[in-house]
């Protein structure tokens, strides 16, 4: 029950119950749509990139505590983040996730290391984080976990 | 105490010592996690094995392994004994009339696309139509597709109605002059629902037309008997019904079958090769190229006879009576939805909790060692159809007892507490 319990920490479902940063973003010029096909979770992204820096960034959608608490602590932390910093904290989550390494200076972020003992959540941590990379690419075909 | 109490307790009794027999025969229900007995509440996705399978597959292997109708050395007889004995064995399982009925494929989705493209591309046209449900798993829907790609035909869909029943008056309309084929599932791996497929054939024989079943779901739960039913084909796997995975079955009635082309070409499908023609081989061979998965085979064999020693009077009852009891204990949990409430079922459980994931509910009862599949179950347009971008699906198979319902419930009432 232990790692279930640092999975699921008081953060994250404060941020669950609550996510930050949730609706529609007016003026956006960055958007992408990401999608785990396997739990049916569903994210829009939005943000607002002026002189290669996040000014506004926000999401909406469908998805578990961990999906939606990691989308919710990451719209946080990237902004006033410029592009390259917010790619670099994207491999450093990755790693942290994953459990290849406990990167510096994650900041509240460090909430989801817990997820390192599920692998098979690292997907739904992730989801909107590979939904940011698309966004910043402007992709337009939506991102899938699978 | 009254003689209806008297012999419902006699046969409660009666039921527990069955079921705590049948336990033995599963040496993975012995397993723990974290701290807990293995509770395995997910037999609609694969089923557990017993012994007298791993053993069958082990003797072949130990004793017997050689290549199947080819050598005339002692092994291969005794190997190509062995793989046709099985095939014996399928076709009492599902009461067929010929043992070359029985088509051995990887699984229900190879039937499924061996019916496509042998029966469906040889002879459906541009405008024709093909009927499946709304509540197939996607390895009924995506051959058809592909299929109506190839060749101009319409996919026409059955509506499914909100207790998870098909829209009967829909189907009836659909069936036309233009419809070539109904290929539905006797029963849905998601909602649970027994169709009533003995009707629904009935109707589409009326106009001709053949019908496909997919037996994936209802194998190892119910009774099958092809002849009764009349299906044109009927399509399942190994893996459900306590035998090997990758291995499954393509019943079709030996006329069409024969009349089909090939699926794939190769060794053992043949009769004689030359570079001007070739002669197929006859049935069951003719849709066997290559060498088979003959260990699977053998132990689908053993898989079937076990289910035929047990006997389906005894299964259904079990089954069903756990259904009956996990339906209403877990009904009366605050903020549960039961997806899936037809009158007729199998031990397939379908929920969703208000304000919780089905995938936190899922990691939650796995760390209380209760296994349960979370997520859409292959089946996206009917979650599309009950609004749930998933759900938890618990489903019960012989091994199941009312304790390990107890477990379920308890930690559903836990999951809510943590996540309050």
């Amino acid at each position: 029950m232990n790692d279930l319990r640092e999975l699921y920490q008081d953060l994250i479902f404060d941020h669950y119950r609550q996510p930050r940063n949730y609706g529609p973003l007016e003026h956006a010029n960055r958007k992408a749509e990401g999608y785990n096909p396997l739990c049916g979770d569903k994210i829009s992204l939005a943000m607002i990139v002026k002189d290669g820096v996040i000014s506004d960034i926000r999401f909406e959608g469908v998805g578990c505590a961990i999906s939606t608490a990691s989308a919710s602590l990451m719209t946080e932390s990237l902004k006033g983040k410029d592009e390259g910093e917010a790619l670099n904290m994207l491999k450093d989550f990755q790693a942290l996730v994953t459990g290849v390494a406990v990167p510096d200076a994650m900041g509240k972020l460090t909430v989801l290391a817990g997820v390192q003992a599920f692998p098979q959540r690292v997907k739904c941590a992730t989801l909107a984080w590979h939904t940011m990379q698309a966004a910043l690419k402007n992709t337009t075909e939506p991102v899938s976990t699978e | 105490m009254n003689a209806h109490t008297h012999s419902s307790l006699e046969s409660d009794i009666k039921n527990h010592l069955n079921v705590q027999r049948w336990r033995h025969d599963f040496p993975i229900l012995q397993t723990r996690l974290y701290g807990k007995t293995l509770v395995y509440l997910d037999n609609a996705a694969t089923t557990q094995k017993p012994y007298t399978v791993m053993e069958a597959e082990n003797h072949y292997y130990r004793y017997d392994n050689a290549n199947v109708h080819r050598g005339i050395h002692t092994l291969s007889q005794r190997a190509t004994e062995a793989f046709e004995y099985a095939r014996v064995a399928l076709q009492h399982l599902i009461n067929a009339q010929y043992a070359h009925e029985i088509i051995f494929v990887r699984g229900t989705t190879e039937a499924i696309n061996l019916v496509a493209q042998s029966y469906g591309r040889s002879r459906f046209k541009a405008g024709d139509e093909i009927i499946v449900s709304g509540m197939e798993h996607h390895s009924n829907i995506v051959p058809w597709q592909m299929l109506c790609k190839q060749v101009g035909a319409i996919l026409r869909v059955i509506p499914v109605d909100d207790a998870g029943e098909l829209d009967r008056n829909t189907y009836d309309a659909l069936l036309c002059q233009r419809t070539k084929l109904v290929a539905i599932t006797h029963v849905s791996n998601t909602l649970g629902t027994i169709n009533p497929v003995k009707r629904m054939i009935d109707a589409a024989h009326a106009h001709h037309i053949p019908v496909l079943l997919d037996g994936a779901q209802a194998i190892a739960h119910l009774p099958v008997d092809v002849q009764d039913l009349d299906c044109d084909f009927y399509a399942f796997s190994g893996h459900k019904l306590y035998g090997p995975t990758g291995i499954g079955v393509l019943y079709g009635k030996s006329a069409l079958l024969d009349d089909m082309p090939p699926y794939q070409g190769g060794g053992d499908m043949i009769s004689s090769v030359s570079f001007e023609a070739t002669t197929y081989n006859k049935l069951p061979y003719k849709f066997e190229a290559g060498t088979p998965n003959i260990a699977g085979v053998v132990g689908v064999g053993a898989a079937a006879n076990y289910l035929n020693s047990i006997g389906f009077d005894a299964i259904v009852g079990h089954e069903q009576a756990l259904l009956r009891y996990a339906t209403e204990l877990i009904s009366e949990i605050p903020g549960l939805r039961i997806i899936g409430n037809a009158s007729n079922k199998t031990g397939i459980l379908s929920f969703v909790l208000q304000g919780l994931h089905p995938h936190d509910i899922g990691t939650f009862l796995d760390r209380q060692g209760i296994a349960v599949r979370t997520g859409h179950h292959c089946t996206m347009p009917l979650m599309e159809r009950f609004g749930v971008p998933a759900t938890v699906r618990a489903s019960f198979a012989l091994y199941n007892t009312i304790s390990e319902v107890d477990k379920l419930a308890e930690a559903i009432y836990q999951v809510k507490e943590v996540f309050k």
